[in-house]
């Protein structure tokens, strides 16, 4: 059977990968909108953390044995804990201030780490091999699907999923979403706004460490992985609506499977497509498909 | 008497030295050799060329001082390019029109050569072209001014791909960097591919840079192809190879690298890597001369030079000779004299500069070895041919320089 051309085998494979890719672009993107949508901060370096997620789990096991189920644990955690630091010495000095000027913060923080991060291992990166328990792969009949990749899938869905609950069906999360329409009247009824403010920073930065750790098996850990990918994951956001959790995660699944069809039918666009819908987007719903109308 | 006759002889001399010293110098333009890096200190081209350039350039300027005492000062300035044609070309203009840089060398990215070597031209300076691949540079941009050192596309798709045509892999799939230097490369396989019986079922042009490839590997795949010739470099090169190992297609298929370098096997891994053929115009261990200052280059920059850094060496040093031989920086006197003066140091021997700027020499025919067969850190070649220089690069005949007269 072909479709445009394209067999359907072929054009099955591509919807799984663009599955994978989706998987990504869901973490980081929700990492993000979690915290534009509950501090009202843009998170330029969020790529970097991504980066320095993948770099960790590196450090981990070529210097301290740290295997793969660890370091998905671990790693997170750490980050979570240079995203505390960054928000109480930093940030939050700028909450008074136009979004701009967390952006550009943000922004300085990711130049930092990246040059940092040259400086030890040179822009070629290094290799994270993929642990032993997901290597080896399964033939769909279409395609030869990595077992490794499998797992991104199912990873990433329950950690969007989880995320998604906690913050729209749980007390927790209803407090928080109180603690940032009303942080005044909240905090008057006995709750510690600028702790939970901390907390959910070093949440959303820890998802960012999580696809981080994710990642690093799949694609060669270079000091650049993340400032390729933040400018499109910053258009899923656009796409999804900022600040929206579920449809940065819709979003970010859909747009991969939208970009993996553009490669099977027309790749040189692959590289545009999100940006286009974007473009269409922000013209037929400026607050993005999921976003509020203000 | 004798010693009279001596005396005199010797304050003749003296006098004869005092007296043309000055205006001999003054042929060197305030009797400094001012020497332009211009590279990519810190994107995706930093571990091919680099900080690694600017050391290996240094360490030509000490050697020449150390070894042929010139009576000229020799300085270096290098910048970050960032791989932007338009901020070389300012940087470049700058150079020459205020800093009195002589020479500007290495260029990194052909967006960039070309956009510098045109700079060069105009001021009627010299560019020195080390790292930028595309055969453009000596075709149909080329100029009198420019000279193209380490390799071009035509080189190393020439090398890889007769190799693995001519040894069994006739049905062939590119996987291209979709810019200049891709098409470039792309082209010129192609070429060589069906020259050698080889025939071309498809392709795939990727954005660049990209971080996932697995949709045009999956392609590849299913084109059927024996062999996945990477028309791409550096991080793009680097990810190809690791997910066509991670979805099953090597070994069943066979990838040749048509651009890689050897900081590319060292990043990967020799088990990712094996078995993989390549091209390049230097390799480390090859011979003794070249273990030697290979040796003292990682002392400095504590990795094995890669073959644009090595040349980077060998093209500031026969320019330096050029001056000194003829004892002037005058851009047209260098030039003639570069031509005239075969190249032969550690990094080519009898190397020539043609007509048309391209200075050829042997390159090599590598084959990464398998982990077990490598001995030392950094031993990952085995040297499977060296093409002479003469059917290594692409003939005059076939040039589209103006400089080539036929």
């Amino acid at each position: 059977m072909q479709i445009f051309g394209i067999t359907s085998q072929e054009l099955f494979g591509q919807l799984l990968l663009g599955l994978i890719n989706g998987s990504f672009y869901a973490v980081l993107s929700l990492g993000l909108a979690v915290i534009f949508g509950l501090l009202n901060i843009i998170n330029f370096s969020h790529g970097a953390l991504y980066m320095l997620g993948a770099f960790l789990a590196l450090i981990g096991l070529t210097q301290f044995g740290m295997n793969y189920w660890v370091a998905l644990l671990a790693v997170p955690a750490v980050v979570a804990v240079a995203g505390v630091l960054v928000e109480r010495l930093m940030l939050r000095h700028l909450y008074k201030l136009d979004h701009l000027y967390g952006l550009l913060l943000t922004f300085g923080l990711a130049l930092i780490a990246e040059g940092t991060m040259r400086y030890y291992f040179g822009i070629s990166g290094d290799s994270y091999p993929v642990p032993e328990a997901l290597q080896g792969g399964a033939n769909l009949g279409f395609m030869f699907m990595p077992l490794y990749r499998g797992w991104v899938v199912v990873a990433a869905l329950t950690v969007c999923f989880g995320t998604w609950y906690v913050i729209e069906r749980t007390p927790l999360g209803a407090t928080l979403r109180a603690a940032t329409e009303k942080p005044q009247l909240v905090q008057a009824l006995g709750i510690n706004v600028p702790v939970m403010v901390t907390a959910t920073y070093a949440a959303g930065v820890a998802l960012a460490g999580f696809a981080g750790v994710l990642a690093a098996p799949v694609v060669q850990v270079n000091p650049l992985m993340g400032s390729n990918l933040i400018i499109v994951v910053f258009a899923v956001v656009v796409i999804g609506g900022m600040g929206s959790i579920l449809g940065s995660i819709v979003t970010g699944l859909g747009l991969g499977i939208v970009e993996g069809l553009t490669k099977v039918i027309y790749p040189e666009a692959s590289g545009v497509v999100i940006f286009v819908i974007m473009i269409i987007v922000l013209l037929v719903r400026p607050a993005g498909l999921f976003g509020k109308q203000a | 008497m004798k010693f009279k006759t001596l005396t005199l002889a010797g304050a003749v001399g003296a006098a004869l030295a005092t007296t043309f010293a000055p205006t001999a110098q003054a042929q060197i333009s305030d009797n400094a050799v001012r020497i332009g890096v211009l590279t990519d200190l810190s994107g995706v081209y930093s571990d091919v060329s680099g900080k690694g350039t600017v050391i290996a350039t240094q360490m030509a300027i000490d050697d020449f001082m150390a070894k042929e005492k010139p009576g000229f000062k020799i300085e270096m300035v290098s910048a970050d390019h960032q791989n932007k044609g338009d901020i070389a070309a300012n940087k470049a203009r700058e150079w020459f029109e205020r800093g009195g840089v002589d020479v500007v060398s290495e260029l990194v990215t052909t967006s960039v050569a070309l956009a510098v070597q045109k700079i060069a031209k105009e001021k009627n300076r010299i560019a020195l072209v080390s790292g930028a691949a595309s055969t453009r540079v000596t075709n149909e941009d080329c100029n009198d001014v420019t000279v193209h050192w380490t390799y071009d596309t035509y080189a190393v798709a020439n090398g890889t791909a007769k190799a693995v045509t001519q040894g069994g892999g006739k049905k062939w799939f590119f996987l291209t960097a979709d810019y200049a230097f891709g098409h470039s490369l792309e082209k010129d396989a192609m070429a060589v591919v069906k020259a050698n019986g080889g025939e071309v079922l498809g392709g795939a042009r990727h954005p660049f840079p990209g971080s996932d490839f697995s949709s045009f590997l999956l392609k590849a795949q299913s084109s059927g192809a024996q062999i996945i010739g990477l028309a791409n470099a550096g991080g793009d090169t680097i990810n190809s190879i690791k997910q066509a190992a991670e979805f099953g297609i090597t070994p069943k298929q066979q990838l040749a690298g048509l651009l890689m370098f050897i900081t590319d096997v060292h990043s990967l891994g020799l088990k990712a890597t094996q078995s993989m053929y390549l091209t390049e115009g230097f390799y480390w261990n090859l011979n003794d001369d070249t273990r030697a200052w290979s040796k003292r280059f990682f002392e400095q920059h504590k990795r094995m030079p890669t073959m644009v850094q090595a040349g980077q060496y060998s093209s500031v040093w026969h320019y330096l000779k050029a001056v000194k031989a003829i004892n002037s920086d005058d851009t047209t006197k260098v030039m003639t004299q570069m031509k005239k003066t075969p190249v032969n140091d550690f990094f080519a021997k009898n190397g020539a500069i043609r007509a048309d700027g391209r200075m050829v020499h042997d390159m090599y025919l590598l084959q990464v070895k398998k982990p077990a067969e490598s001995t030392s850190p950094w031993d990952y070649y085995n040297v499977r041919a060296t093409i002479p220089a003469a059917e290594a690069f692409q003939p005059l005949s076939a040039s589209t320089c103006p400089l080539v007269k036929k």
